[in-house]
């Protein structure tokens, strides 16, 4: 089942949780809803499983518009955080409750749960209650349960949250499996970038109860749309600075930009990833920037360095890989950074704007301060 | 070692001649104010022979007529306490809306109110000389059907607002006319339910319905002053467990009858049955609120704890002793029932913890 969300929004109070959020899945995607806390993930997955009522906008499912429909005949799976199992309830009895209450003879409730219990694995435990299980075979159970009544559309709330790092890993691969076996249209929500990448078909990523980016993981990891974007994938330094035609002014310096476009002449950020950042020992013109080491990290497979930036004391970090020649480092020695792959947006933080600003029309520009220019794609 | 356990096991290694006085004074204690008195109240009970005492019990007929009136008071006290309770409970742990404070100190109220106090309201609201006692006296019985008729069409008109549909597809027809369905509706549920009631005569022609100084006064009271037991033992249970469970229920698709009977009552059912018995071992001794609004006619509005007190004004301790110590086996059993409740849901948690463990094992 398709779904498509127009113009949605929601308060709590005086907290925005949504604000005109807009969003399609087509039939049979594993979408992931990545963001921070409190950025509205949760309250569009509730909002979709009719748990939460929009104040405005419409959610269609098919083209029919249920915004108004009842949880009850929404037909959605639902998994919860904390799973919400039945706890007086077993295993079997657990995953029966969908058919059960939707009166389906007992027989076919029977076949159904056999054949759930199987998918999860766990038929030799149905007898057993929530509190008698692992938190991974709740969360396996919590799963079955939601699929049992065969619903058109299954949501995930923070779905590996509350499991150790190990399980995590094994039913994420897990899910994704059953995704690709059972083709439900599947909406995930999570604040962990990884997750996101690993499991899901596109990634819609969210801040301050607004979609910042919708794309496949390539596509968002490879052209971050917006300066949130960049910092939320993790692993990156921002400089502030201001843009004045093609360069870049960073405190003393100017880095030379290539190729930008949108970006006005004016206040800016730049983004760039750790391991694009390049350590020298003598200035150049690609590495224009003096800084002095801090700190340096070579265990594991790449170094970490730290470093701070002559001019404003400000920090950058780099990770350099270990089969390139790495010039010798040592804290306290001075250093000139090349930057590489570097992109500039807009410094609006300092105002907002007031009206919603549609994401495409953001202003932002990519600099390619090194060697390769890359084009920039626009979706 | 810090100072702080150096100081706690000290205050315990030094603490043996304490622990034997303090232990010695609590057992002195429990024994001159607890257990010799109820020793004392079987022991007087049977002071002349178990003939007797059953003669008391079950010969004497105001007494037996007490023990009756207990029976028929406690459990609609308690009735009426479960519904109120479990509705208040679940109002106040599951929504937020204004006002909830001061309902949760509303519940507590009965609590700090003395019950002669509680006793004395009602007097003033139905008694004869109170608000509604005149009224209801003279035409309590004439005004019944349409009273009862009116209820029906309230709840009529508040299960149609509620089960209406919120999605204005699915409300057809009737769903469709919420003036016509209202008006129309409720007139017919006004008719439907008065009807029966003048045709068979439900209620009795000249006669005065009489509030305080009968059942329905001790009914009140009673309910009264067990309020908080149910709703106390049940707003933390239910604040605990929360409401994602029911929502899941709700997002499989149990309507809100199915929500709360196979999944809010199964999980509150130990903070139920827990409220039930408290609420109906206080309801049965309540003295106080009842004292003021019974009347004391002797075989009419006597109940247990104020035929005993009748007993003993005049000087009958086997008779008092006797209906005293029915009301001490309840008490007694009270306990029981606790410790059983107690016991069951440690076994439980026990089980559960233990299935856990042997799973990591």
């Amino acid at each position: 089942m398709s779904i498509s969300i127009d113009r949605v929004s929601k308060k709590f109070g005086s907290f925005t949780a949504l604000e005109r959020v807009s969003l399609d899945v087509p039939d049979g995607e594993l979408l992931a809803l990545l963001g921070p806390s409190g950025s509205g993930k949760t309250t569009l997955l509730r909002i979709i499983a009719g748990l939460e009522v929009a104040d405005s906008g419409t959610v269609i499912s098919d083209g029919e518009d249920i915004t108004n429909e009842s949880a009850r005949h929404r037909k959605v799976g639902f998994v919860f955080q904390h799973y919400a199992l039945f706890r007086h309830m077993t295993v079997a009895q657990n995953i029966a409750y969908g058919l059960k209450v939707r009166k389906a003879p007992k027989k076919q409730i029977r076949e159904r749960v056999d054949e759930m219990l199987q998918l999860i694995r766990l038929e030799t435990l149905q007898n057993r209650y929530p509190a008698q299980l692992s938190g991974g075979q709740r969360q396996r159970v919590a799963l079955a349960r939601a699929l049992a009544a065969q619903p058109s559309v299954l949501l995930l709330d923070e779905p590996f949250g509350a499991l150790d790092a190990k399980v995590r890993q094994e039913l994420r691969q897990w899910i994704r499996r059953l995704h690709d076996e059972i083709h439900v249209t599947s909406i995930f929500v999570t604040h962990d970038q990884e997750e996101a990448f690993e499991v899901a078909d596109r990634v819609v990523v969210m801040n301050h109860a607004r979609i910042e980016q919708i794309g496949t993981p390539q596509e968002v990891y490879s052209h971050p749309a917006t300066a949130f974007v960049y910092q939320f994938l993790g692993n990156v330094t921002t400089l502030r600075g201001t843009v004045r035609d093609e360069w870049f002014q960073l405190g003393g310096t100017s880095v030379y930009l290539p190729v930008h476009d949108a970006v006005r002449n004016g206040a800016a950020i730049a983004c760039v990833r750790h391991h694009d950042v390049k350590v020298h020992s003598t200035p150049s013109e690609v590495a224009p920037i003096a800084a002095r080491i801090t700190h340096v990290n070579a265990a594991g497979s790449v170094v970490r360095v730290e470093l701070e930036r002559a001019d404003d004391k400000s920090r950058i970090s780099a990770e350099l890989c270990k089969e390139n020649g790495i010039p010798p480092l040592h804290p306290g020695a001075p250093a000139f950074i090349e930057l590489r792959n570097v992109r500039v947006f807009a410094d609006d933080e300092a105002h907002v704007p007031a009206a919603p600003v549609q994401i495409a029309s953001r202003s932002e520009g990519v600099l390619n301060a090194s060697t390769e220019a890359r084009s920039r794609h626009r979706d | 070692m810090s100072a702080e356990g150096t100081l706690a096991r000290r205050s315990q290694n030094d603490a043996t001649w304490v622990r034997v006085t303090l232990t010695t004074a609590a057992v002195l204690v429990i024994g001159v104010l607890v257990l010799i008195p109820l020793v004392n109240v079987f022991a007087q009970a049977l002071s002349e022979g178990v003939g007797v005492y059953w003669d008391n019990l079950f010969n004497d007929h105001d007494t037996l007529a007490a023990i009756k009136l207990t029976m028929v008071v406690a459990p609609t006290a308690l009735m009426l306490n479960l519904v109120f309770g479990v509705a208040a409970a679940w109002a106040i742990a599951k929504f937020n809306f204004p006002g909830r404070t001061l309902l949760t100190a509303l519940i507590d109220l009965p609590f700090s109110v003395s019950p002669v106090v509680a006793g004395l309201i009602f007097v003033l609201i139905f008694g004869l000389q109170g608000y509604l006692g005149p009224f209801l006296r003279r035409d309590g019985y004439s005004a019944m059907p349409y009273l009862l008729s009116l209820l029906a069409v309230a709840v009529y008109v508040l299960m149609y607002l509620g089960l209406r549909p919120i999605n204005p597809v699915e409300r057809s027809g009737w769903w469709n006319h919420p003036w016509l369905a209202t008006i129309a509706g409720g007139a017919l549920v006004f008719l439907v339910t008065f009807a029966p009631q003048i045709y068979f005569e439900m209620w009795p022609k000249d006669a005065s319905l009489k509030i305080i100084f009968a059942t329905p006064g001790l009914i009140l009271a009673t309910a009264f002053v067990t309020f908080p037991f149910v709703a106390r033992e049940l707003i933390p249970v239910m604040e605990a467990i929360g409401v994602e469970e029911e929502l899941a229920a709700v997002s499989l698709g149990a309507n809100g009858w199915q929500v709360f009977w196979q999944i809010t009552v199964p999980n509150i059912k130990w903070g139920l049955i827990y409220g039930i018995i408290l609420c109906n071992a206080r309801a049965m001794g309540e003295f106080g609120a009842v004292f003021v609004v019974s009347g004391h006619i002797a075989g009419l509005t006597d109940t247990m704890p104020l035929r005993i007190e009748k007993l003993f004004q005049e000087y009958n301790l086997p008779g008092s002793f006797a209906v005293a110590s029915l009301l001490t086996l309840v008490a007694l059993l009270t306990l029981l029932a606790r410790v059983g409740v107690d016991r069951a849901e440690a076994a439980r948690v026990k089980s559960a913890a233990e299935g856990t463990n042997e799973l990591r094992s």
